[in-house]
C-alpha cells in the first residue's frame, strides 16, 4: 500500500504539491516511486525556468523505464532539489521530502484542478 | 557449459607472440620525431595463438543467439537466419566489392530488389542508405519535411505518434526538428480516432504508426486515419518494424501509407541483436519520389552484405511461401497467448498478429498477503530454463509489460516446451516466489545490481576495480 499525505495535492501523473505560500513544492508520490522501481537518475530543469501545468519540466529515470515529469502548476522553477543528481536513491527512500522543484506560482488557480489525498486514493485504486 | 569470463589481458605473458613475421628486407625508415612518439608503449596484450582461439571459442559459448535456442523478444522478430543467407554474402563476387568499383552484379541486386520489396510493400521506390530502422526513420521523416518545405508549406512543424508507439518514433521526429504530439490509444488498444480529429491541423507534418501496432493489435480503422491525415494535408508514416505479419497478405501502400522503412535485419532474417549490423530501407509512394531523388543519406548503399542476405531470403523462400510467413507468426503468437491467459493478465482479449503483451503474472507479488512475482522476475528465471527472455516493461502502457514474439520459425515443440515452463515458473511464483526473486540460478552471472550498475556505471577496462 502506497503512502499518500493529507493535506497535499496531487495530479493524474502522479506529482504532488506542498503549498507553501505562493510557492509549491513539487515531487513524485510514494505511489509513482514504487511504479518506477529503483530511481538512477533525475533530470532537472534550472532556476528560473517557466514551467507550464501539464508541460514536461523534467525526467525520471530507473532500471525499469524514464518517465517525464509533469508539472501541476505554471510558474517560474525559483528552486532546484541539485542533491537528488547525487542521490537519486532519495525519490525511493522518501518520496515526500524528496521535493524535486520550487514553483512560484503564477496561476494558483491551477491547483483547483489537482486531487486531494482522498481523491488520489480513489484515483490510484490500490 | 564451462563457465569463463577472462579478459584477454588477463592472459597476457610478457613476450610471448602469435605470429612470426618473416626478416624485414627493407632498409628501416628514419626515426618518428619524438613528438609523434608515446611516451609508453601500448598495454596490449601478449598471448599465443591457441591462447587466442580458446579465449574467444569460450567466450563465444557464454553467449545466446537464435542459433542457441528460442529468442521470443518482442517486437524484434529473432527469427531463424538461414545458412544460405550466408553462403550467397560470402560468394567472392559480392564479398570482395570494393565500394568505389563498378559493381553491375551488385547494382543488379539492388534493382531486383527494389522491384521486390515494392511489391511486398506497395511503395513505388526504396533508399538502400538507412543502416538501421531508426536510421530510416529519421530518412523517412526528412523526407516528411522536404516534402512539405518542396510545397512552400512551411508550417508543418508536428507529428503524431500514438502512445503506443517504439521509442524511436518520437525520438527520430524530434532529431528531426519536428514537434511530437502524442495520441491516445483506447481500451482496445487503438488509437483513438476521436482524440487524433482535433490535433490534425494545418501544423501536422504527418503521423508515424506501425500496424499492427506494439501491442500486436492490427488498427482496423487505418483506412479512416489515413483519410483523415491526407484531408488534413498530412502523410503518414509506417514504421515497417511489425512488417513480419503482413508479409504477402496486406500492404502499408495500400493502407494508406506514403512513406515508410522496413527492417530487413527483423522481417527479412539477417543476423541481429547487440546493436547491428541492421538495414532499414525507406520507401516512398509515387508522389514522393522527387523527394527522394534529391536525397543524400550517404555516398554508397548501405549494408549491403545485409541488403544481399534478405534479397536471399526472399528468393529463397518465393512468393507463395512469403504468404505462410505472415500467417505462422501469427498462429504461434496466438498459440501462446491461449495456452498462458489463465496464468498471466492479458489485458486485451482477441487475435493478436505477431506478437502480444501480458502484464505480468496474476499472482504479480503486489499484494502483501498473496505469494508472487513481478515480471523481471519471471524474466529472469525463464535464463534458468534455458529461453532468452521476452521484451519486458515495454510498451509502457502497462506496468508489467511482458511482450512476447514467437516468430514463424519455431516449431510446435518449441513452442510446447516455452508454454510449459511459463506454466511451471508461474506455479514457482505461486509456491516459492524466493526462488524467481534470486533467479537465474544456473546462468554465468547470477542477478546484477542493475540499479548501482546504472548509478555508478564503469564504461571502460580498469586495471584494478574501484574500492
Amino acid at each position: 500500500m502506497s503512502k499518500i499525505l493529507e493535506g497535499l495535492k496531487y495530479s493524474e501523473s502522479h506529482e504532488w504539491v506542498k503549498v507553501e505560500g505562493n510557492v509549491a513544492l513539487v515531487g513524485v508520490s510514494d505511489y509513482a516511486q514504487k511504479e518506477m522501481g529503483d530511481i538512477t537518475y533525475v533530470d532537472l530543469p534550472e532556476e528560473g525556468d517557466d514551467v507550464i501545468a501539464g508541460e514536461e519540466f523534467g525526467a525520471l529515470e530507473s532500471v525499469k523505464a524514464a518517465s517525464d515529469l509533469i508539472s501541476p502548476v505554471s510558474g517560474v522553477v525559483v528552486a532546484v532539489n541539485a542533491a537528488l543528481e547525487d542521490t537519486p536513491e532519495a525519490v525511493n527512500e522518501d518520496a515526500y521530502a524528496a521535493w524535486i522543484i520550487k514553483v512560484e506560482m503564477s496561476n494558483p488557480a491551477d491547483l483547483d484542478a489537482l486531487m486531494d489525498a482522498a481523491a488520489y486514493k480513489a484515483y490510484i485504486k490500490e | 557449459m564451462k563457465y569463463y569470463d577472462k579478459l584477454i589481458f588477463e592472459l597476457s605473458k610478457e613476450g610471448r607472440k602469435g605470429y612470426s613475421l618473416p626478416k624485414n628486407q627493407f632498409p628501416q625508415s628514419p626515426e618518428l620525431p619524438l613528438q609523434l612518439r608515446r611516451a609508453s608503449a601500448l598495454p596490449l596484450p601478449e598471448v599465443s595463438e591457441p591462447d587466442v582461439v580458446r579465449h574467444y571459442n569460450n567466450l563465444s559459448q557464454m553467449n545466446f543467439g537464435v542459433d542457441t535456442g528460442f529468442y521470443p523478444l518482442g517486437s524484434c522478430t529473432m527469427k531463424y537466419n538461414p545458412k544460405i543467407n550466408e553462403e550467397m554474402a560470402a560468394l567472392p563476387g559480392f564479398n570482395a566489392l570494393h565500394p568505389l568499383q563498378d559493381a553491375p552484379a551488385a547494382e543488379k541486386v539492388l534493382a531486383h530488389m527494389n522491384d521486390l520489396l515494392s511489391a511486398i510493400t506497395g511503395m513505388h521506390k526504396f533508399t538502400f542508405a538507412p543502416c538501421a530502422g531508426a536510421h530510416g526513420e529519421l530518412t523517412g521523416l526528412m523526407i516528411m519535411r522536404s516534402y512539405h518545405i518542396g510545397r512552400g508549406d512551411l508550417g508543418r512543424t508536428k507529428v503524431i505518434v500514438p502512445d503506443s508507439a517504439h521509442g524511436t518514433n518520437p525520438a527520430s521526429a524530434a532529431v528531426c526538428g519536428l514537434e511530437v504530439v502524442q495520441v491516445k490509444s483506447l481500451e482496445n488498444g487503438r488509437i483513438d480516432i476521436e482524440a487524433l480529429k482535433p490535433l490534425l491541423d494545418s501544423s501536422v507534418a504527418g503521423i508515424m504508426m506501425t500496424n499492427p501496432n506494439t501491442l500486436g493489435l492490427f488498427e482496423t480503422e487505418i483506412k479512416t486515419i489515413a483519410k483523415l491525415v491526407h484531408e488534413a494535408g498530412g502523410l503518414l508514416y509506417y514504421d515497417g518494424a511489425n512488417m513480419n505479419p503482413l508479409m504477402g497478405v496486406v500492404r502499408p501502400g495500400n493502407m494508406g501509407f506514403d512513406i515508410m522503412h522496413l527492417n530487413l535485419h527483423k522481417t527479412f532474417s539477417t543476423p541481429h541483436g547487440g546493436g547491428g549490423p541492421g538495414s532499414g530501407p525507406v520507401g516512398v509512394a509515387k508522389h514522393l519520389e522527387h523527394c527522394l531523388d534529391g536525397l543524400k543519406v550517404s555516398g554508397f548503399h548501405g549494408n549491403f552484405g545485409v541488403i544481399l542476405r534478405a534479397y536471399a531470403y526472399i528468393l529463397s523462400i518465393g512468393r507463395e511461401n512469403l504468404r505462410k510467413v505472415g500467417q505462422y507468426s501469427v498462429l504461434s503468437a496466438n498459440y501462446i497467448k491461449e495456452s498462458l491467459k489463465d496464468l498471466y493478465k492479458l489485458p486485451i482479449e482477441g487475435v493478436c498478429k505477431h506478437e502480444f503483451v501480458f502484464d505480468g503474472l496474476l499472482n504479480d507479488g503486489a499484494h502483501d498477503d498473496v505469494p508472487g512475482a513481478t515480471t523481471l522476475d519471471v524474466a529472469k528465471r525463464l535464463l534458468d530454463y534455458g529461453f532468452h527472455a521476452p521484451t519486458i516493461y515495454f510498451p509502457l502502457l502497462f506496468h508489467q509489460a511482458i511482450m512476447i514474439e514467437p516468430t514463424e520459425t519455431e516449431s510446435k515443440e518449441t513452442l510446447d516446451a516455452f508454454i510449459a515452463v511459463m506454466r511451471q515458473i508461474a506455479a514457482e511464483a505461486a509456491q516459492n516466489p524466493e526462488l524467481l526473486h534470486a533467479a537465474p540460478h544456473n546462468a554465468p552471472i547470477s542477478r546484477p545490481d542493475e540499479t548501482a550498475a546504472a548509478r555508478n556505471p564503469i564504461l571502460k577496462w580498469q586495471d584494478t576495480l574501484p574500492a
